[in-house]
């Protein structure tokens, strides 16, 4: 173009001028221009025209830096939020199932979200969380690695002496177990501990009262604020005198504050200096071999530049460069184990570490996720079918000047709104169902109303969650043209409602896995309650023994029997359902002699046998008819394969170099976990195991009514201590606490999985009814049978719920099956639990379309073709 | 005085806005003053006082015709405001009051060669 400006200077221009009088200015600069053009030439023009649009570069016609507009959206997002409001109110019922699913859902992210956080936390409490270390120990017991806390007394002094730059503390301390703490005429018993005088620097423990070197002298102890409380009331508890276990006095030096419940010392509520309990145990410094035997526990705090990983492997031989020859066939490795790791990965298997509740934390946060998942999908379900109502809204719109992104914002703010319902309503469930989860969770977790964190987090969370289940509504929705959604001849092809299928598919597959699952962990339960236990737990009670006790043994066997409360009682090292003592020092015929071997030993009086009713299978139980039988041992079946003996009665196994005869052999008894086989273990007589009582009350007589009896006779007997029992199906039953918690919130997700599912199933059902309503109603008209309509609406959903039964039962065949893998003793993945899950997945699909399939399939089709 | 803010150019602007009257944009305006008052008008200095005018309210403007001559783009076409036709006015009864208040003797001055 010949009569044009020089470009450079007239794009200078609109660039430069404020967009508002870009318009025309540049039309009088270019009116200009093409008169001096007319009048003077292009050459005249073109300097004039240059310096009209240098002269016009002033202030008050140059852009400002940003342009001024109005930023203030409020106007526009309230709206945004009024339409989402009225479009919820206008049909009450999706916004129902949206708002309570997605709620549903969110209560129980809440809920595994608190029950994650607070297993993470786990012992975060302490000071020096991430110094404080457990001194442990690899053994190789019977061909097998072992690991295990219980350390020889003397390893805390050894570390100190030979590693002791490493470390600030090394504490010695005994198992946390009930004392008997006597004030007065009060009695009770608390759980506590004999530690080193470090532990109260070691765990930071707060001192309310008394002081901080409350162990320093023998005769002393330290109590938690809560045993102060209920063993003094108001008064001052410092320096007053309390007999411990019926056998010292000690003096009350300090009071500190209660250890929290989510820490590995919540039952050190009394501590007790360490010195006590050698005095207490003459034994243990008379040992002839201090390093031979394993029954207390060590707890160090590294230095603050001491490196875990050098330490530990720096001290590894520290037992054995103490232990005799015969001892160091155990091959004991010692190595710490982080405070960070005790709870989480407590688990270990030939040597390495292999986790433990770690597992279960990550089982439940992906089961709250997809439960969560499948409530999003709800939403995403429902808003995208009931898309073409609401293209008619996005069509205006667009015509009238949304851009695509306005849309997008609208549809994210509507399910931000509705996410946001959600969360209020699911703080509310959460709250509701926290003490039932705490008690099947075994927690005490409260909600953190007044942390600034759980508030951001919720709502950071609120905001993801609508903002992932607006996002496919949202891109789907604003993506329609307007011309043709305003033409009215918008409808979606059948492609479009694959997503939606595909989605379902994912909800049910998610569900029916979780079905399976918590049918599997239930058998897998079941299997292992059914095990035979290999001795008659009926009526069978345990309860401890002191001294005192231990004296008038007879004298309460005989009145308890003469009374016919019991039929028999024996006293024993170790309860049924536990091993307290494991033993070395085997030899017999035939042994390798390169083999260390480590048997549960247990010394028990006459009557064990028969107040247990175990099953002999070979020989004879032990009787006071045969003098020799102080040397005899019982073994267990397990046993008699593990050593190898054909013709086992009457052999002879060496115990500590002296020879005892095999004068029987009893089924196995099922005595530890109920996942694993049964150790070979041994039986002897003794009559100073002082440990437990085992009674076998009288079958014929109200359990209660003999319970009393048995009360009454101990306290007769033994007016030292209170007296307490348990029983030993309760006990057993007890192994299968953690497994029975999984399966209990697995069966709780599961269902709630189903139920939310089924939530958006239904919803999704009444929008298909409703948008074929005259489609139904011609079919009537023509003919076609309520059964044939029924059929027509539910098929649909029943092929998704048998595509999603198919890859269910693939996933979860490998998935669990693998799971079981980890328990020796399990059950199989057997096919009916396929068959059932799917049978009921379908069963519950029938039923939740049906119900609208038959609404819609009865009504009167004159309604339904006048409708409009 | 604060009342009615209009600076010398902006007065004259304002004046060539009322000459023109239905007739007044950017070009005729410039036109108007450069042969009324013989002196150069730049397009900067004339859309500044414009803008300034309108935004103090004295005078309004609308969209006109568009001619081949501005390549698509509208004339802005000005008008005065009753608010504008009274600092007009004011302008005008302080210059007329400055005068009156003059004393003879002081304007009695010959122009010397």
């Amino acid at each position: 173009m010949k009569n044009y400006p020089p470009k450079f200077f007239l794009r200078f221009f609109r660039w430069y001028c404020h967009p508002e009088m870009v318009g025309h200015i540049e039309g009088d600069i270019m009116e200009l221009y093409a008169e001096r053009l007319r009048n003077t030439g292009k050459r005249k023009a073109d300097v004039k025209f240059i310096i009209d649009v240098v002269l016009l570069c002033r202030p008050g016609i140059i852009r400002p830096v940003t342009i001024e507009r109005n930023v203030n959206q409020y106007a526009m997002v309230k709206s945004y939020f009024k339409v989402g409001w009225r479009n919820m109110l206008r049909n009450k019922g999706y916004s129902a199932i949206n708002i309570s699913g997605l709620a549903i859902g969110m209560a129980v992210a809440l809920l595994i979200g608190l029950w994650v956080f607070d297993e993470l936390t786990f012992d975060t409490h302490f000071k020096n969380y991430d110094r404080i270390v457990q001194v442990m120990q690899h053994q190789t017991y019977n061909g097998e690695i072992g690991t295990q806390v219980s350390n020889p007394a003397v390893m805390g002094e050894e570390i100190r002496n030979v590693y002791g730059s490493d470390f600030k503390h090394v504490l010695q301390s005994s198992w946390n177990f009930d004392h008997i703490l006597t004030y007065g005429d009060k009695i009770f018993a608390k759980p506590g501990s004999y530690f080193e005088p470090g532990v109260v620097d070691m765990l930071s423990l707060n001192i309310l009262r008394g002081t901080a070197d409350g162990l320093k002298e023998m005769n002393s102890i330290m109590l938690s604020k809560s045993v102060a409380k209920t063993l003094f009331g108001d008064e001052d508890p410092i320096n007053k005198m309390l007999r411990l276990d019926n056998a010292v006095d000690v003096k009350v030096t300090a009071v500190y504050e209660d250890i929290p419940v989510n820490t590995t010392f919540r039952d050190l509520t009394i501590i007790m200096p360490w010195t006590l309990y050698l005095s207490q145990n003459t034994w243990v410094q008379k040992m002839t071999d201090p390093w031979d035997s394993n029954f207390t526990q060590t707890f160090a705090q590294l230095n603050d530049n001491a490196d875990l990983e050098t330490v530990s492997t720096r001290i590894k031989d520290v037992k054995i460069n103490r232990q005799t020859e015969e001892e160091k066939r155990y091959k004991a490795v010692v190595f710490l184990h982080p405070m960070s790791k005790w709870h989480l990965y407590s688990d270990f298997k030939q040597g390495v570490n292999i986790g433990g509740q770690i597992d279960n934390v990550w089982l439940f946060s992906i089961t709250g996720i997809f439960v969560l998942l499948l409530a999003c999908i709800n939403f995403m379900n429902l808003s995208t079918a009931r898309s073409e109502k609401r293209s008619k809204e996005v069509g205006i719109r667009k015509s009238i000047g949304s851009v695509r992104s306005q849309l997008i914002t609208q549809f994210f703010s509507e399910s931000v709104l509705i996410a946001f319902l959600a969360f209020v309503l699911a703080i509310g469930l959460g709250f509701l169902a926290l003490p039932a989860f705490n008690s099947v969770a075994g927690k005490q977790i409260v909600i953190p109303w007044n942390t600034p964190m759980f508030w951001m987090i919720g709502i950071g969370f609120t905001l993801i969650t609508g903002i992932f289940a607006g996002l496919y509504p949202a891109l789907f929705l604003s993506s329609f043209q307007p011309v043709k959604v305003l033409k009215g001849s918008f409808k979606l092809g059948r492609m479009a409602s694959l997503p939606r299928q595909v989605l379902v598919t994912i909800q049910f597959t998610i569900s029916i896995v979780l079905i399976i699952g918590t049918i599997v962990v239930y058998k897998q339960i079941q299997y292992a309650q059914g095990r035979p236990m290999g001795y008659a737990v009926d009526g069978l009670i345990t309860t401890g023994v002191n001294s005192e006790r231990h004296k008038h043994f007879e004298a309460i066997r005989n009145e308890l029997k003469s009374s016919n409360a019991i039929v028999d009682m024996a006293e024993s090292g170790s309860p049924i359902t536990d091993v307290w003592n494991t033993n070395g020092g085997f030899d017999w015929e035939g042994k390798d002699p390169n083999l260390a071997v480590d048997f549960p030993n247990n010394g028990v009086t006459y009557e064990y046998g028969k107040t247990i009713g175990w099953q002999i299978s070979e020989g004879r139980d032990f009787s006071r008819d045969y003098a020799s039988d102080s040397s005899a041992f019982i073994l267990n079946e397990s046993a008699v394969k593990f050593i190898g003996l054909t013709d086992p009665i009457g052999k002879v196994i060496k115990w500590n170099n002296e020879n005892y005869t095999v004068i029987g052999v009893v089924k196995d008894i099922l005595v530890q976990s109920p996942y694993a086989p049964v150790r070979p273990a041994m039986w002897h007589l003794t009559d100073d195991s002082e440990n437990v009582f085992i009674i076998k009350l009288n079958p014929d007589r109200n359990a209660q009514e003999s319970m009393a009896k048995v009360e009454e006779v101990f306290k007769k007997l033994d007016t030292t201590s209170p007296f307490s029992a348990s029983f030993v199906d309760e006990d057993f039953s007890n192994k299968f606490g953690n497994e029975k918690r999984i399966g209990t919130l697995a069966a709780f997700f599961a269902g709630l999985a189903v139920f939310i599912s089924c939530l958006g199933l239904f919803g999704l059902a009444s929008f298909v009814a409703e948008q074929r309503t005259k489609e139904i109603g011609i079919r009537k008209v023509m003919g076609a049978s309520v059964q044939n309509l029924w059929q027509l609406l539910s098929k649909d959903f029943v092929i998704l719920v048998i595509i999603s039964s198919v890859v269910a039962i693939a996933f979860s065949y490998f998935f669990f099956t693998h799971w079981l893998e980890s328990y020796e003793y399990r059950t199989s993945v057997s096919w009916w639990i396929f068959a059932a899950s799917a049978a009921g997945a379908l069963v519950i699909t029938l039923i939740t379309v049906s119900f609208q399939a038959i609404k819609a399939a009865t009504n009167n089709p004159i309604k339904s073709l006048r409708s409009e | 005085m604060k009342k009615y803010q209009l600076g010398e150019f902006e007065e004259i602007v304002i004046l060539t806005v009322g000459v023109l009257y239905k007739d007044a944009y950017g070009v005729s305006i410039k036109k108007e003053i450069e042969a009324r008052l013989s002196r150069n008008v730049s397009m900067g200095a004339l859309h500044t006082a414009l803008k300034r005018l309108e935004s103090k309210g004295y005078i309004k403007s609308f969209d006109g015709e568009v001619t081949e001559d501005r390549a698509g783009r509208p004339r802005k076409y000005f008008q005065i405001t009753a608010l504008g036709k009274k600092a007009m006015e004011y302008s005008r009864s302080t210059r007329d009051e400055l005068w009156k208040s003059i004393p003879k003797i002081a304007l009695d001055v010959k122009m010397v060669g």
